[in-house]
């Protein structure tokens, strides 16, 4: 590996390295009950919660590593943690 | 159709599942915007966002030794003065608490001293977790980690926390906050405030770990919502050496309801002499309401 003069890396570059696999369990919404109040997404430690234009969110499963913070902190219990399947 | 994240700190970093570095490094991202240099000691929120090649920070960053954030920050800080560039760019340092409280306290102070105006984020997860949960100086009493085990001759730590944030007061800054990853929209005011303060600035941010601390992924905010509310972590605000502002606890908590949910405080539940153990704890919690009116 040729490493760069002050060891400079390009910015965002981790957005190659698919955190997805790390998953065990799986969020998924229920649009239902959500009521747009955006904890999860600013809870979301990669983040892997992405605004909709219709005001909701979806999970980026590329890098979600399914810790699970955004479903025991929703307010509405719409998000449920569902076991990975291969 | 999925709209951009606007986070500054990209996704495909190492860090955990759950992991409190990441949350808090976004929320200092999100409190300081674009405009900011971003110094960073060596611990896992260096290591896990940046493997080289790789970086999720979107903003220019460095990565000092473990021991001089704050001297570089100094150095970003004269650099901005020579080039009368100051006072727009945001400078902050942003390290754990091994290289805060332990390692990096003689260059902190330094800084502190003469004066840079520039902000340091100390994640707190009281101790080194990027080696193995090795103790440091902001580990709490009786925690159990790999260098104070607890076993037959020892209820783990036996030392109380560091008082950080009274340390930096006694520097003169003009601002020092507590703060918790489970309270994100308090920690971005303090992290916002504290970079518009002109002179040297101090936010001490606990997080609670799940590896090191363990418990499950899923409880990072949960478990530092219970450090405050069971009265153990104060959040406070002191201007100019008066504390101005605190986050009042309506019935505390007792401390149990935070301890048994951690593997660090789980011999406190087994081991005989545990509950004499767990009324200390109760004290110095009691003490925190005592001296911060919580």
């Amino acid at each position: 590996m040729k490493i760069t003069p002050g060891g400079v890396c390009e910015p965002g570059t981790t957005r190659v390295n698919k955190t997805g696999g790390w998953r065990t369990f799986r969020p998924i919404y229920d649009y239902d009950k959500c009521i747009k109040c955006k904890l999860c997404e600013l809870l979301c430690p990669e983040p892997a919660v992405l605004p909709k234009d219709d005001g909701f969110f979806e999970f980026d499963y590329d890098f979600c590593k399914g810790c699970g913070i955004c479903a025991n902190e929703c307010p509405k219990q719409a998000i449920e943690m569902v076991l990975e399947e291969k | 159709m999925s709209l951009k994240s606007k986070s500054l700190l990209a996704p495909g970093h190492r860090g955990c599942a759950g992991c409190c570095d990441a949350m808090a490094a976004k929320f200092t991202l999100m409190a300081a915007g674009e405009d900011c240099i971003v110094v960073s000691p060596t611990g896992c929120l260096e290591v896990m966002t940046t493997p080289y090649p790789e970086t999720s920070w979107e903003v220019p960053w460095i990565h000092s030794l473990f021991e001089n954030a704050s001297a570089v920050a100094s150095g970003v800080d004269a650099a901005l003065r020579a080039k009368g560039k100051l006072g727009k760019t945001k400078i902050i340092a942003i390290g754990g608490d091994g290289a805060t409280l332990d390692i990096g306290m003689r260059s902190i102070s330094g800084a502190f001293e003469r004066g840079h105006d520039f902000t340091y984020v100390c994640i707190d997860n009281e101790a080194y977790m990027n080696t193995g949960v090795q103790r440091s100086g902001a580990t709490p009493f009786n925690a159990s980690t790999t260098t104070s085990p607890a076993g037959k001759v020892s209820f783990g730590n036996q030392r109380p926390k560091k008082n950080m944030p009274a340390i930096m007061v006694a520097h003169g800054s003009p601002y020092v906050a507590t703060t918790s990853v489970g309270y994100p929209k308090d920690m971005i005011r303090k992290v916002k405030t504290a970079t518009e303060v002109v002179g040297p600035t101090y936010v001490h941010a606990h997080a609670p770990c799940t590896t090191g601390w363990g418990f499950d992924t899923s409880k990072t905010v949960e478990i530092a919502k219970l450090a405050v509310d069971t009265a153990l972590w104060p959040m406070f605000e002191i201007e100019n050496g008066e504390l101005t502002k605190v986050r009042k606890v309506k019935n505390p908590k007792p401390v149990e309801d935070y301890l048994k949910m951690q593997r660090r405080f789980k011999h406190l539940f087994t081991m005989e002499g545990g509950e004499a153990e767990i009324k200390k704890i109760q004290a110095i919690a009691d003490k925190n309401i005592v001296d911060f009116g919580l």
